[in-house]
């Protein structure tokens, strides 16, 4: 399915936020989600289904003042 | 000093992780200050992520994530939630920006987050402005610590409104308070810590110092000596002179 990953668009064959991680090869990388504006924890990626048009948000540590 | 959250700080300053010439001089720049404190932030991950988290542990200080660059308190929730997982702390530096051009607080939004996050157990530092109203309202939010600024951020100006900073200091005696933002030189450091500050916080004053572990060096003396003046009960200021030296037993020449 479309969705945005970090404001990119993409398609996707997963079907949960956890499954995304796996397919963009970041399921061992630290960081961490968001869907659509709210967070999504690790304990709670598996669980948590994707929507076409989802965005999808993976932060990780970055300089900052 | 008072206390962080029951965290007693070894020294009085906090430091920015961004904008130096290279990882090396940032490094260089914790080791030479002793700064206590790191801020750092969430970003899009982009493959540099794991290296950053690596070098930021290796500082040995404390890590105050940042909420930069949220313009609504959602935003600024949902960023410190990331950053609480990420980053392993409950500690946040909640910025929730009200306007692009001075990037001074939202003080609604900052409102609405600050009790969000307090209720979700978060221990917030809050960037706030010297308003004595918006700060009772964040210490009511839950907010055991208040970040002022001294001036816009990456100003460079020192403190704009000394006054202010002095009636804030004096009506929230409990509460631990750090200049955040603004500063230029080590003299505001100073400054802000002779007003009764219990740290300063800064960023672009050292990490665009031509010789940032110098400068960074340099702040922290200043915000000791500023700390220990506090702590010894300045004289007050009159408009006349008073010789120091006495009169009696002056020569008659």
């Amino acid at each position: 399915m479309k969705i945005e990953v970090n404001g990119e668009p993409r398609d996707l064959g997963a079907t949960t936020v956890g499954d995304a991680l796996t397919e963009l090869n970041l399921r061992e990388a630290r960081v961490a989600t968001a869907l659509n504006g709210a967070f999504v924890s690790v304990a709670a990626r598996a669980a948590t289904p994707l929507s076409p048009g989802d965005r999808l948000e993976i932060l990780t540590a970055m300089q900052g003042g | 000093m008072r206390d962080f959250y029951g965290v007693a700080l070894k020294t009085p300053m906090m430091l920015g992780t961004a904008r130096y010439p290279s990882p090396a001089a940032m490094e260089a720049a914790f080791r030479e200050s002793g700064a206590s404190v790191a801020t750092v932030s969430m970003r899009r991950e982009r493959g540099a992520g794991q290296a950053f988290w690596d070098m930021v542990r290796g500082l040995g200080v404390h890590l105050l994530p940042n909420t930069a660059g949220c313009h609504s308190a959602r935003e600024a929730i949902t960023t410190a939630q990331m950053a609480r997982e990420y980053f392993q702390t409950d500690w946040i530096k909640l910025e929730v920006i009200g306007n692009a051009d001075t990037l001074q607080p939202d003080p609604f939004g900052l409102t609405e987050a600050a009790e969000a996050l307090c209720a979700d157990g978060f221990k917030v530092f809050p960037y706030t402005t010297e308003d004595q109203v918006l700060a009772a309202r964040l210490v009511d939010a839950g907010c055991r610590v208040l970040m002022p600024w001294g001036a816009p951020i990456g100003s460079g100006m020192g403190l704009n409104n000394i006054h202010g900073l002095r009636t804030l200091r004096a009506a929230f005696p409990d509460v631990a308070m750090v200049i955040d933002a603004g500063l230029g030189l080590p003299s505001h450091a100073a400054h802000a810590m002779e007003l009764g500050y219990d740290a300063i916080l800064l960023n672009t004053a050292v990490a665009e110092a031509a010789d940032p572990p110098a400068m960074a060096r340099a702040f922290a003396m200043a915000a000791e000596a500023g700390a220990l003046a506090a702590a010894s009960g300045p004289m007050g200021t009159r408009d006349m002179a008073v010789p120091s030296t006495p009169l009696i037993g002056k020569a008659w020449l």
